[in-house]
C-alpha cells in the first residue's frame, strides 16, 4: 500500500509538468496582446510598452517563456500579476475561500445525496422514489445559473434571508446558498447512482446470507449494503471534489464570491499566464490526491480490493 | 460532470459578460437636493480591483481611477458639471499657452502632515514621464518640453527640461508646442502630487499610497478582490470635503451581483446598471436613480486605408453610411432609450458643445439621400460586386452584437449591399487586430474623456499620427484647425477653433459618430444625496447615510 501511494505520487510529476506546458501553451496561443489590452485602446509610450512585455517576458519566444516560468517555479515563485502582485498571494487568499465552498457543497451532495439515494433505493418503486427521481431530473435539467439567479432572487432579495452576495471574508454562513447551488446538480447524480447501486445489491447473495444470518435489518443495510453500493457515488465525489477545487465560475460570479474561478475567469481574459498556470498546476495535484484518496477508499470499503 | 462543464461555459458567455459601454442615455433621475443625514456614517459603493499599483502615472483605469481621485487632488478639479476649478492652484498663468507659471496654495499638507510643494509635482511629473519607471499614463506628460527625450527607449534621464521648480510654492512648465486646454488635463489622476516618501519604497508606496484628497486609505484598507476602505482625510482642505464618515468599495466581478445586493440594500451606490437591468431600474429604484450623459461617445471607424472608402467617391460613400444609420430606433429598442443620439464628435456635457454645428446633417436617418450618395459614388468608383461591408467588434462586451448587428441590417436594407458584424471573441483580441491596421471593413469604436476637453475628443482621436487616431485620418486642414485651436489664449477661444474642426471631420467622417453614452446608477434607501459627476463617476464626498 506503500508502494502504491508513492508510485502514484511519482505518476504526479510528468502529469503536472504535461498539464502546466500545456495550459501555458494554451494561454500563449489565445489571440490577442496582453499589453495592448492593458492599455485599454489609448496610446502607449513605446518605452512602457517594451518596459513591460520584458517584464512579463512577452517579448521572448514560447520555450524560453515557459523555462523561465519552471525556473521560478523551482524557488516557488509563481510570478506576478499584471497588477504586480505576487500570484501566490493572490492565490492564497482565493483558496482557502473555493476550499470552503467546495467542502460545503461537497458535503451537501454526501450527506443528502446518499440519504435520500438509500431511501430511494430501498422503496423503489414507491411515492418517495418518483419523487426524488421526478425533482433530480428537474435539477439536472436547469441550468447552473438559472438555479443560481432564481435563488439569489427568492432568498437573497424577496425573502431577505440570506445576504444575495457573499461578503469580503467570505465566512461559512454566507457560503450557505452559493454552496447549495453548487451542490443541488452534484447531489442529483448522487441520488441516482446511490439509488441504483443500492437496488443492484439488495437482490446479492451476500445480502442474502446476511438475512439468513439474523442480522437487523438497520445493520444489513448500512454494513452491508450500504458499504458496498458506496464504491460508484465516491468515485463521482472525488472527481467532484477536484471540479469543485477549480472553481465554480458562474456561481462564484453570481455571488461575488472571491474565490478560484473568479480569479482565473479575470487571468484568462487579460491573458495572465502566470496566473492561469499556477492555479491549473493547484488542481492537477488536487485531482490526482483526490483520485488517490477515492482509490485507497476503494479498499477500505471493499475487501476484495487489495493493493500491493 | 462533463455535462455541468459545459454548462459553466456557457453560463460564463452569457452572465458574465460585462463592459465599459453598458449604456447611455437620456437625463432623468431624482437627485434629492437637500443635504443631511449622518455625516459620520460611512458609505458603500461598488468597485473593481484596481490593475495597477495605486501609482498617480500608472492609474489608467475606473478600479484604481476611482479610488485616486479620492484619496488625491490635483491643481485643479472638476465639479459635477465637468467645470475646472482651482484645487490646489492658486493660480495658472499664460500668455501665450506654451508657458505656464504654477503657483500652488500655501499651507497645503499630504494626509501625512508633510507640506505639498512645487517640487512634489515636478518629482512626480518626472517620475511619471521617465522611460525607467514604465508607467501606464506616461504619454500625458508628452507636451511638456523634453518629454521625448526622458521618454525614449532605454533613456536613462529622468528629469524633463520643462519643468522648473521656482520657490517653494511656484513652478513653471515650458511646452514644446503651445496648447491652450493644457490647464483642463491638471485635474487628471496623471498630475497628482507625490510626497517625498513616495520615492524610498515605489512598490510599498504604490500598495499604500500617501495622498492629498478629501479620504486616505484605511490602515489595511486594501484587501485585494474583495473591498477598500477610505477614511475622511481630515488634512484636506479643498471644496470636496466629505460629508460622510468614509467610503468602502466592494470589488464585484459583474455588475449583475451589485445590483442584486443594491436591491437588498447590502451595497449603497452602484455607477453601472448591467444590461439586465436596464429595462427596468427606474421602477426598481423610484426616486432613486440617474440617468444621465458623461463624457463619452460611441462611434464606427472606417479606415482611410480601405481604397472603396478614400477620395470623393469615399467621402460619399462614408456619408451614405452614415444617413442609412436609424440611431434613435437602435437607442429604443436595444437600450431602452438610455442614450442620445450624436450630433458631432465630442459630447454634450462639455464646455464648448455645439449640437448644430453646420454640416451635422449628415448624423441624421435620411435613406434617400443615402442611396443617391451611394449611386454617385458607385459612378466614380464601383462598390465591389458581392463586398460586404464588415464592422469589426468585440462581443465580450454586453449590447456590442446587438447594436452592431441591427446596424449592419439597416446599412444593407438601406443601401442594397451586404453588411453583417465581424465578431471578435475579446477585447484584447480586437485592439490587435485595430492596431495592426488589418481590417477590412469598420470596426466599433468609442472614446471616455479623461478629462472635461473638446480638444481631448479631436486630437488623440483624428490628428495626423496621433496614439488613438486608429484608422489613419489625415487632414491637413484639420490639422492646422487643431494647432491653431491649441495655440489659442483661452480654452473659451480654443473651442470655437475645435469646433471648426469639426466642420471638417463631418464633411470626412473619418469615424461615424453614433450615441453619447449615459451612465446608469441606482442608489440604495440608506444614502441621499447622490450625484453624478461628469464623467458618469458619483461625486462620492458629497454623498450622506441616512
Amino acid at each position: 500500500m506503500v508502494m502504491f501511494t508513492l508510485r502514484r505520487f511519482l505518476q504526479l510529476v510528468p502529469v503536472f509538468f504535461g498539464a502546466t506546458l500545456l495550459v501555458y501553451f494554451l494561454v500563449f496561443a489565445t489571440p490577442g496582446d496582453p499589453i495592448a489590452a492593458l492599455s485599454g485602446g489609448k496610446p502607449m509610450a513605446p518605452a512602457v510598452e517594451a518596459a513591460l512585455r520584458a517584464q512579463y517576458n512577452l517579448d521572448q519566444p514560447f520555450w524560453i517563456q515557459y523555462g523561465l516560468y519552471l525556473k521560478n517555479l523551482v524557488t516557488l515563485n509563481l510570478g506576478q500579476t499584471f497588477s504586480g502582485q505576487d500570484v501566490s498571494a493572490v492565490i492564497g487568499r482565493a483558496y482557502p475561500v473555493t476550499a470552503r465552498l467546495a467542502i460545503m457543497a461537497l458535503a451537501i451532495e454526501a450527506v443528502f445525496g446518499v440519504l435520500f439515494g438509500v431511501i430511494a433505493g430501498l422503496r423503489k418503486g414507491k411515492l418517495f422514489d418518483a419523487t426524488v427521481l421526478v425533482a433530480s431530473l428537474v435539477v439536472i435539467a436547469v441550468p447552473t445559473f438559472v438555479l443560481g439567479f432564481v435563488l439569489q432572487l427568492v432568498i437573497g432579495v424577496q425573502l431577505g434571508w440570506a445576504r444575495p452576495t457573499v461578503s469580503g471574508a467570505a465566512p461559512w454562513d454566507e457560503l450557505i446558498l452559493p454552496a447549495l447551488v453548487l451542490g443541488l446538480v452534484s447531489l442529483a447524480y448522487v441520488i441516482r447512482l446511490t439509488r441504483a447501486s443500492i437496488s443492484e445489491n439488495m437482490n446479492a447473495d451476500y445480502v442474502r446470507t446476511a438475512t439468513a444470518k439474523g442480522l437487523s435489518r438497520p445493520r444489513v443495510v448500512v454494513v452491508h449494503i450500504l458499504r458496498n453500493s458506496l464504491i460508484p457515488v465516491v468515485t463521482f465525489l472525488g472527481a467532484d471534489l477536484g471540479s469543485l477545487m477549480g472553481g465554480a465560475i458562474v456561481t462564484e460570479g453570481i455571488f461575488n464570491v472571491p474565490g478560484v474561478g473568479n480569479l482565473l475567469y479575470k487571468a484568462i481574459q487579460k491573458g495572465e499566464s502566470a496566473t492561469v498556470v499556477a492555479v491549473v498546476g493547484i488542481l492537477v495535484i488536487v485531482f490526482v490526491v483526490a483520485n488517490l484518496v477515492v482509490d485507497l477508499l476503494y479498499a477500505w470499503l471493499d475487501p476484495r480490493i487489495r493493493y500491493v | 460532470m462533463r455535462f455541468s462543464r459545459t454548462s459553466k461555459a456557457l453560463g460564463v458567455a452569457a452572465v458574465l459578460a460585462m463592459s465599459l459601454t453598458a449604456c447611455g442615455g437620456t437625463s432623468g433621475g431624482g437627485n434629492t437636493g437637500a443635504a443631511g443625514g449622518n455625516t459620520s456614517k460611512a458609505i458603500t459603493a461598488n468597485g473593481t480591483e484596481p490593475q495597477n499599483p495605486l501609482l498617480p502615472a500608472n492609474t489608467n483605469e475606473v478600479g484604481g481611477g476611482r479610488v485616486m481621485d479620492l484619496i488625491f487632488a490635483g491643481l485643479v478639479s472638476y465639479d459635477v458639471h465637468g467645470k475646472t476649478v482651482n484645487e490646489l492652484a492658486q493660480s495658472i498663468e499664460t500668455t501665450d499657452s506654451q508657458h505656464y507659471t504654477i503657483k500652488i496654495k500655501p499651507g497645503q499638507v499630504f494626509s501625512d502632515g508633510t507640506p505639498i510643494t512645487a517640487k512634489n509635482f515636478v518629482d512626480a511629473w518626472n517620475y511619471g514621464a521617465a522611460a525607467k519607471n514604465a508607467q501606464l499614463n506616461s504619454y500625458f506628460f508628452a507636451p511638456i518640453k523634453g518629454y521625448d527625450k526622458v521618454s525614449a527607449p532605454k533613456s536613462t534621464l529622468d528629469k524633463m527640461e520643462g519643468l522648473k521648480v521656482v520657490d517653494d510654492t511656484t513652478f513653471t512648465v515650458d511646452l514644446s508646442a503651445p496648447e491652450s486646454d493644457f490647464p483642463l488635463a491638471l485635474g487628471y489622476t496623471a498630475f497628482y502630487p507625490m510626497p517625498e516618501s513616495a520615492y524610498k519604497d515605489i512598490k510599498a508606496y504604490g500598495q499604500n499610497p500617501v495622498g492629498d484628497g478629501p479620504y486616505k486609505l484605511a490602515p489595511g484598507g486594501w484587501k485585494h478582490d474583495t473591498s477598500i476602505t477610505l477614511i475622511p482625510n481630515d488634512k484636506y482642505k479643498g471644496p470636496n470635503k466629505p460629508k460622510n464618515g468614509g467610503v468602502t468599495f466592494t470589488l464585484y466581478s459583474s455588475p449583475d451581483a451589485a445590483y442584486t445586493d443594491v436591491q437588498s440594500d447590502n451595497l449603497d451606490v452602484l455607477d453601472q446598471v448591467p444590461p439586465s437591468g436596464l429595462q427596468n431600474f427606474k421602477t426598481d429604484f423610484k426616486g432613486r436613480f440617474v440617468n444621465q450623459a458623461y463624457a463619452g461617445n460611441a462611434t464606427m471607424t472606417i479606415p482611410s486605408y480601405l481604397p472603396e472608402f478614400k477620395g470623393e467617391a469615399g467621402q460619399m460613400r462614408r456619408q451614405a453610411i452614415s444617413m442609412s444609420i436609424n440611431r434613435q430606433q437602435i437607442i429604443d429598442k436595444i437600450f431602452y432609450g438610455n442614450k442620445k443620439v450624436a450630433t458631432e464628435f465630442t459630447s454634450p456635457v462639455l464646455d464648448g458643445y455645439d449640437g448644430n454645428l453646420p454640416g451635422s446633417d449628415v448624423l441624421k436617418y435620411n435613406p434617400t439621400k443615402a442611396k443617391e450618395l451611394w449611386a454617385a459614388a458607385d459612378k466614380i468608383s464601383p462598390w465591389p460586386a458581392g463586398k460586404v461591408f464588415t464592422i469589426t467588434s468585440n462581443i465580450d462586451g454586453a449590447g456590442n452584437k446587438e447594436y452592431i448587428t441591427a446596424m449592419a441590417n439597416q446599412i444593407a436594407t438601406t443601401l442594397g449591399i451586404k453588411a453583417q458584424l465581424n465578431p471578435i471573441a475579446t477585447f484584447k483580441q480586437s485592439r490587435d487586430l485595430i492596431n495592426s491596421k488589418k481590417l477590412t471593413g469598420a470596426s466599433r469604436a468609442g472614446w471616455q474623456a479623461d478629462y472635461p476637453s473638446l480638444q481631448d475628443f479631436l486630437g488623440p482621436l483624428y490628428g495626423t499620427g496621433a496614439g488613438s487616431n486608429d484608422g489613419d485620418y489625415s487632414s491637413p486642414a484639420f490639422d492646422a484647425k487643431l494647432k491653431e485651436g491649441l495655440a489659442a489664449k483661452s480654452v473659451e477661444e480654443g473651442n470655437k477653433i475645435f469646433n471648426q474642426a469639426q466642420e471638417i471631420l463631418l464633411k470626412d467622417l473619418p469615424v461615424i459618430p453614433l450615441w453619447y453614452q449615459a451612465v446608469q446608477g441606482v442608489w440604495s434607501n440608506n444614502v441621499t444625496n447622490v450625484q453624478f459627476g461628469w464623467n458618469g463617476v458619483p461625486l462620492y464626498y458629497n454623498i450622506t447615510a441616512k
